[in-house]
């Protein structure tokens, strides 16, 4: 290689440890730059659709739990635009949908199903009853159980504390939702209370005593996230009836 | 000219000419017994989330044993603590050795470095048992320990080039190019993917700045690379100094050297998005990524001729010498993966593979045959050395190990191909009738019978890193088995073939 040339030898790298330190750099730079920049400043990256707003507050409760227990280990929440998963799952995702995820969770197997439109398409009855005993609903699940879950009261306490940090970075929750996030972080769980601000503040929450229990427990806010997974954008706007059938 | 510092002379000239100078060692030999431990944990762990996944009821029906908390600690046992332990142990035996100098920083700072970073593993691995994750793979420790693995990776980082940088030799030899490549882009990997805001600075919960498909994105930039500088360049570097020095053979090629690291490291970082086809991920940078992977084949079988060429007048030692043979397997390994990981990488192929067992297979054609092998290769050769014996308790148990081992491997890769395929095909058929043929659980079912083999492969890996332990208990004992000797010694053999 360049070794034969007059003016330049790997021989010069070779001997000077910074002169390699540099040149290891700059190259393990490039790929990353031209790949990651882009995506923050090329507009089309996240397509604007109406619907998608930031998790209410036992959603991101919920969300936290789903985190928390690795369920993005055997599930991913993003459906490739072929016709068996189109099929299998719904309308293929799309970028904006998971903008208010810190961090994704599109996953990289599924030994699950995919869950980014696992919202309502199972009533909180069955999604309470399958978390705790997958196999006593689906006998040949291999899910783990989380029977523990559903009496384990939530931890809420530090809830405004969760979505003053998102708004940091970048999630619009607004003044109004934080002063009013433990309202209706229990509202949300409580068919009887008067839920039309939470429901202004966070459209198609959907609003249960999910376990049937008295509190507000980890259980209730990760199915109260599930339900709410991919419901969000209503595509009969963006698509009339001709659309879909081509 | 320079073609010296890779000739056996030159690094064997090293040797003698320090023959009598004892290089800083016992931080090393702490790290190989770390290495050690962390690999029989990790591939225990292994195998217990893989029997989870075949007889769900291991799951126990608590809330720290279910598989989501668990895959975490497996995951980060074997790749951070044993293959990051192997990685500290032989960069930092042989920077000494190419470099014909002390450990910049001296014994202390090594140690400091081994206690650190092993007290930093079982920290992480309690806090993902325990609930606490930052929810991406790979890099799922939280702030507060993500910071404190920087301090320990800087810390390393000034221990490693400094000793190069105040080397006796006058170049740089080309294994620590690698490790300097890993060294440096793992911290930049690390620190860039873990750029969060922590809800309280007494609380571990921290969210990060980015979000959606640029978090998808930064994630897989991080996560294929640390595939490709952790396990891929760091691991070369085990590569381009333990092969030539064990079969007692230059390195194949100089030339090749120099083309095999630059594109290496180069093209390694475009080849995240193969990661993230068909998502939501702009088209663009799918398609770059899934350019620059195939383009990467090239480079990857460059360093496995270079590796396997190695032993070019040598041949005869893999009969002899068992330990040579995980070595050159594990090139071979190398090579096999590196060219399933661009097939994959191939958008339609991917819309088969992606989400199904065939990732976790060629994930573990890579970590079982590549890394695990070398690293056994070098932990074989290095035990001896470092605890001052003339030779192994026992070659014939190190064969005993490398058949069972393999043998493992194959039927973990060949279950999780057959299942990964399969699942991939059923969740795509359709019946006469245009309607999908299986319900996802049907999918689930049919795995059944592979999981019970990859499981039973990962017992058998298991199996051949205890006898390992074994022989190496039984080698810093200094004992040694009576048994058959091969039949020449692999040093008289390679005296008489030069």
């Amino acid at each position: 290689m360049a070794e034969e040339k007059k003016g330049f030898s790997h021989d010069t790298i070779e001997r000077n440890t910074l002169l390699l330190i540099v040149l290891i750099l700059i190259t393990v730079s490039i790929g990353g730059l031209v790949q990651i920049v882009p995506l923050f400043t090329i507009e089309s990256t996240i397509e604007k659709v109406d619907g998608v707003r930031p998790y209410s507050p036992l959603e991101l409760a919920g969300q936290n739990i789903y985190y928390r227990e690795g369920c993005y280990n055997c599930h991913s929440q993003q459906i490739r635009p072929f016709r068996d998963e189109v099929e299998r799952y719904g309308h293929y995702s799309l970028a904006a949908e998971s903008m208010y995820d810190h961090p994704f969770q599109w996953g990289s197997k599924r030994t699950g199903p995919d869950l980014a439109r696992v919202g309502g398409k199972y009533s909180n009855d069955w999604q309470v009853a399958h978390l705790a005993d997958p196999r006593a609903v689906v006998p040949e699940s291999i899910m783990p159980g989380y029977a523990w879950m559903k009496d384990r009261p939530l931890k809420y306490t530090d809830i405004q504390d969760h979505m003053k940090t998102l708004r940091i970075v970048g999630v619009p929750y607004t003044d109004e939702q934080i002063a009013s996030a433990k309202a209706d972080l229990e509202a949300q769980k409580n068919p009887d209370a008067d839920t039309a601000g939470l429901m202004k503040r966070y459209p198609k929450a959907v609003v249960a005593n999910f376990t049937g229990n008295k509190g507000v427990t980890e259980m209730d806010a990760l199915v109260a996230y599930l339900q709410v997974l991919g419901t969000m954008v209503d595509f009969t706007k963006y698509q009339s009836p001709k659309q879909l059938q081509q | 000219m320079t073609s010296a510092t890779l000739t056996p002379g030159a690094a064997l000239g090293s040797q003698r000419v320090s023959e009598n100078v004892r290089y800083y060692e016992d931080a090393v030999r702490l790290f190989v017994i770390a290495a050690v431990f962390w690999g029989v944990v990790g591939f225990l762990a292994g195998v217990f989330i893989a029997l989870q996944l075949a007889f769900p009821a291991l799951n126990l029906g608590l809330e720290w044993t279910s598989f989501g908390r668990l895959r975490p600690v497996h995951t980060s046992a074997v790749i951070f603590a044993f293959g990051g332990n192997v990685l500290f142990a032989t960069s930092l035996y042989s920077v000494q050795r190419t470099s014909r100098q002390f450990l910049f920083g001296g014994e202390g700072l090594a140690k400091f470095v081994f206690w650190n970073y092993n007290i930093f593993i079982v920290l992480a691995a309690l806090s993902y048992v325990l609930g606490y994750t930052q929810g991406k793979e790979y890099a799922e420790p939280e702030w507060i320990l993500d910071l404190y693995l920087t301090v320990i990776w800087v810390l390393y980082a000034i221990q490693f080039i400094g000793t190069v940088m105040t080397r006796k030799e006058s170049h740089i030899y080309v294994a620590n190019w690698f490790f300097m490549a890993f060294i440096l882009t793992v911290a930049i990997l690390h620190i860039g993917n873990n750029v969060n805001v922590p809800v309280s600075l007494t609380g571990m919960k921290s969210y990060p700045f980015v979000s959606g498909v640029q978090s998808a994105m930064v994630q897989w930039w991080y996560g294929h690379n640390a595939v490709g500088f952790f396990l891929t360049a760091g691991f070369l570097g085990i590569m381009y100094y333990f092969v030539p020095k064990r079969a007692e053979r230059p390195v194949y090629s100089y030339r090749l050297s120099i083309v095999h690291f630059w594109t290496l490291i180069f093209l390694y970082i475009w080849a995240g998005p193969h990661h993230l086809h068909y998502t939501a991920l702009p088209d663009w940078a799918q398609t770059l990524g899934m350019t620059f992977s195939v383009m990467l084949w090239m480079p990857s079988w460059g360093g496995m001729i270079n590796g396997i060429m190695t032993l070019s007048g040598a041949w005869d030692k893999l009969r002899t010498d068992p330990v040579l043979r995980f070595l050159v397997t594990s090139v071979a390994f190398y090579g096999m993966s590196t060219f399933e990981g661009p097939l994959m990488s191939v958008k339609p192929v991917n819309a088969l593979s992606h989400y199904t067992d065939w990732t976790i297979g060629h994930v573990h054609s890579g970590a079982l045959g590549w890394v695990a092998f070398i690293s056994f290769g070098a932990i074989y050769y290095l035990v001896p050395v470092l605890w001052k014996r003339s030779q192994l308790y026992s070659l014939r148990l190190v064969s005993y190990h490398f058949w069972t081992a393999t043998i493992g491997i194959v039927l973990y890769i060949t279950a999780m191909w057959v299942s990964g395929i399969m699942q991939g095909l059923m969740w795509r058929a359709y019946d006469n009738l245009g309607f999908l043929q299986y319900s996802f659980v049907e999918t689930v079912a049919a795995m059944h019978p592979f999981y019970v083999i990859r499981a039973l492969g990962g017992v058998l890996f298991l199996a051949g890193a205890l006898i390992m332990v074994y022989n190496l208990w039984r080698t810093a004992k200094g004992d040694v088995r009576i048994e058959k000797p091969y039949a020449s010694a692999p040093h008289k053999a390679a005296v008489g073939a030069a």
